[in-house]
């Protein structure tokens, strides 16, 4: 068993921070790394890449957005509360290297996966550039945290309502515009990782995405992952979860995610009955 | 038991009763349902009680046949599954899945004018009996000799080590990836074949007498085989299984509704999706269902498909019914239940449509040529015999590699070209001191009773290494 030891609600209470005691994987994790979690006996295996690890604590933090029964069930876990398993740390960790200017580019939940990796990057010596966005200004996670982890923070919301009112892509537009831009890290939703590497192409500049496509086992076993990365299939959970974003086919990765689409929301729509009801 | 010649066999084997295909196609309860007492009884009149049996030699793990089905004709099944355990920790198991038809079963004196005595339902039956009637007295065990072991890996290799090792006297902890233990017994083969409560109820055996579970341990990331012997472990024991599905790498595979056989098995079986809703994870469920393969998993895939609610389902092989490399008893189980054969039929590539899914896929004919590598006739293909199959979903059961999690974050650990764990035959020894491996991860996707037959040689092996050295 996995206690829960903090809570917080983020965004308007959609998205949902647990830090969880988790010994030995706290003391293994690196950043661009993620975990399986299981709620109960009976729960679905989720994947979700760390946004925090503290190995003196011996806790790892994991950040996400309500949007099915699993995530739903997670949300529902008090502090003191258990997840029943937990299992990591899962993927490669993030290849860090002094290059120079490194843009770091986050959109939604993708924002706290960024986050141990920006910090990193900047420890490493590189000068970091960070965008972060939200639709708006109340959804936006982490900028406090986002600040310190970069030299150069910019926020953008879609209405506008706090920052730049716009995309992150534009604001990335106009760094790449000032030069000397080495590397580009985005990780988002995949519409928002596909629009980011389209640009970065242009510019032809590296660009690291972090997937999070559907997976079982988170070991290579099922092959449930696979992504197509420059006309070859990779195993997300053993290959990646980072992949070069110029490569990775994303149109493919979207269609793949929908996959359970209709059972997901037969299954969220009748827990979320059962549990109003009680 | 399931096959059945033409003509009318003096002395026949005691058939075992099982569900009625038309019913059973639709459930997920068990097939064959065990022998009676009085049905056991007569089985085991049967066998001849050679001087020399020749069963004995096709079994991998050395049980001692004639004397526990002597024991079962004397009526005293405590002491019969006594005689089982001395040789095999999962009869239960075993007596299942185990290939008896190219192993014992098949070099019963009794086969070669009739048919074998069914030593693998005799098997099952002891097992089921103790588990029922039993007293759960536990065998004895010897006393603690103060050595750890670590067994990475709960599947039936792993699992046969730590019973040899446990009543040995040594301390003993199993680690497992998954949340569950039982590896391929638990992820891999379904309820209606081998009942997971059967499973647990092995793996409780070996927690009573005293072995350790640590389940959700992925050995090569959570810990690493360096760290447990920092930890104070004094042998290791690779049993990680093989763990790497095989696709056809042909077009169109990553359209939504083709899915690794490991994956579909693991979702239907581990994760219990066939109860979906009432469990988290979800299951396709094909209308035209294509299973690509015949081997055993091929055949689970292909029945789990039909109990899920499928109007059809396929297996479609390219080489011809002799080859096909499953178990004659799940071949023709499958059949009974409906499953069609579209045998030197070989895909081509996947169609889909707009919205990524699968819809069809496009086969050649096959016709045999001369023998390959394997000695096996190569199925060529027939020109111009291209055609259409619909189908909503595919299972890719074409079977595994080796997957490097583990081997990768082990390099002094000699790996074979294929990736495949390098051991010495007789012992398991890998060229790592101290580290043992066995079962899929050395040999390839072979069978559980292979993999029990080298854990039980590697756990030979680790208790002189305890006692003695390397």
């Amino acid at each position: 068993m996995f206690k829960i030891v903090r809570r917080e609600e983020m965004a308007e209470g959609t998205v949902i921070l647990n830090e969880i005691e988790a010994p030995l994987i706290a003391k293994k994790a690196k950043p661009g790394q993620f975990v399986i979690l299981k709620a109960d006996e009976d729960g679905e295996r989720i994947p979700l890449t760390m946004a925090e690890t503290d190995k003196d604590k011996g806790t790892i933090t994991i950040i996400y957005m309500v949007v099915g029964k699993s995530t739903a069930l997670f949300r529902d876990l008090k502090v003191g509360d258990s997840f029943q398993d937990v299992i990591g740390p899962l993927g490669k960790a993030t290849h860090l290297e002094k290059r120079g200017k490194v843009i770091c580019v986050g959109g939604g939940t993708g924002v706290a996966v960024l986050h141990p990796i920006t910090r990193a990057m900047k420890e490493v010596g590189n000068e970091v550039v960070c965008i972060i966005g939200a639709r708006t200004k109340d959804l936006l996670i982490l900028e406090e945290q986002m600040k310190n982890a970069s030299h150069d923070l910019r926020v953008c919301t879609d209405d506008g309502s706090y920052g730049h009112h716009g995309f992150v892509t534009d604001v990335m537009k106009e760094v790449l515009e000032e030069g000397d831009v080495k590397e580009v890290v985005a990780i988002g939703p995949v519409p928002m990782m596909k629009a980011v590497t389209n640009i970065t192409k242009e510019y032809n500049v590296p660009t690291l995405v972090s997937l999070n496509p559907i997976m079982v086992d988170g070991t290579g076993m099922c092959g449930g992952c696979r992504v197509s990365v420059g006309g070859e299939t990779k195993f997300a959970c053993v290959d990646g979860p980072e992949f070069d974003g110029h490569k990775v086919d994303f149109d493919e990765l979207m269609l793949r995610l929908n996959a359970y689409l209709e059972d997901e929301k037969k299954c969220h729509e009748e827990y979320c009955t059962i549990r109003d009801a009680q | 038991m399931a096959e059945k010649s033409a003509k009318p066999v003096k002395n026949p084997r005691i058939a075992m009763p099982e569900q009625d295909p038309q019913v059973r196609a639709r459930n997920f309860l068990e097939v064959p349902t065990g022998y009676t007492n009085k049905m056991a009884q007569e089985e085991a009149a049967r066998c001849l009680q050679c001087k020399k049996p020749a069963c004995v030699n096709g079994c991998p793990v050395g049980v001692d046949i004639p004397g526990f089905i002597d024991l079962i004709s004397k009526g005293d099944i405590t002491a019969a599954i006594r005689n089982l355990w001395s040789k095999n920790a999962l009869p239960a198991v075993c007596g299942r899945v185990c290939p008896q038809e190219i192993q014992c079963e098949g070099l019963c004196i009794l086969g070669k004018k009739g048919e074998p005595v069914a030593i693998g339902n005799l098997e099952r039956y002891c097992a089921d009996w103790e588990r029922e009637n039993g007293t759960g007295e536990l065998p004895p065990k010897a006393a603690s000799t103060g050595k750890k072991v670590a067994v990475v890996g709960s599947g039936p290799s792993g699992l046969t080590v730590a019973g040899d090792l446990i009543v040995k006297g040594h301390d003993v902890t199993i680690f497992e990836a998954f949340h569950k233990a039982g590896g391929v017994l638990v992820y891999g083969i379904p309820e209606f074949r081998l009942p997971k409560a059967i499973v647990a109820q092995e793996i409780n055996f070996l927690e009573r007498l005293g072995c350790k579970l640590e389940c959700n341990a992925v050995v090569g990331r959570t810990v690493s085989v360096d760290e447990l012997f920092e930890q104070g472990f004094d042998a290791v024991y690779i049993g990680v299984g093989a763990g790497l599905p095989r696709f056809m790498n042909i077009p169109g595979e990553n359209l939504v509704g083709i899915l690794s056989a490991n994956e579909y098995l693991t979702r239907a079986n581990l994760m219990k999706a066939y109860k979906f809703p009432d469990v988290d994870t979800p299951i396709p469920i094909g209308k035209n269902v294509v299973v690509l393969g015949a081997g055993n998993v091929a055949m689970d895939a292909a029945r789990t498909a039909m109990r899920l609610g499928a109007e059809s389902v396929k297996i479609v092989y390219r080489r011809s019914r002799e080859e096909m490399p499953a178990r004659a008893a799940e071949i023709h189980h499958a059949e009974e239940e409906g499953i069609d054969m579209f045998l030197l039929t070989n895909p081509t590539k996947y169609l889909g449509n707009e919205k990524g899914r699968l819809t069809g896929m496009v086969c050649l004919q096959m016709e045999l040529g001369e023998p390959d590598d394997s000695g096996r006739r190569r199925p060529v293909p027939i020109e111009g015999s291209e055609f259409e199959m619909d189908c909503d979903l595919c299972i890719v059961a074409v079977g595994s590699g080796a997957n490097p999690l583990l081997t990768s974050e082990t390099p002094d650990m000699k790996l074979n070209k294929w990736g495949y764990v390098h051991t010495d035959e007789k012992t398991g020894k890998t060229t790592k001191k101290a580290v043992w491996a066995g079962g899929d991860i050395v040999t390839g996707a072979a069978t559980v009773i292979l993999a029990m037959g080298a854990g039980r040689e590697a756990a030979n092996s680790m208790h002189d290494y305890l006692n003695l050295g390397w």
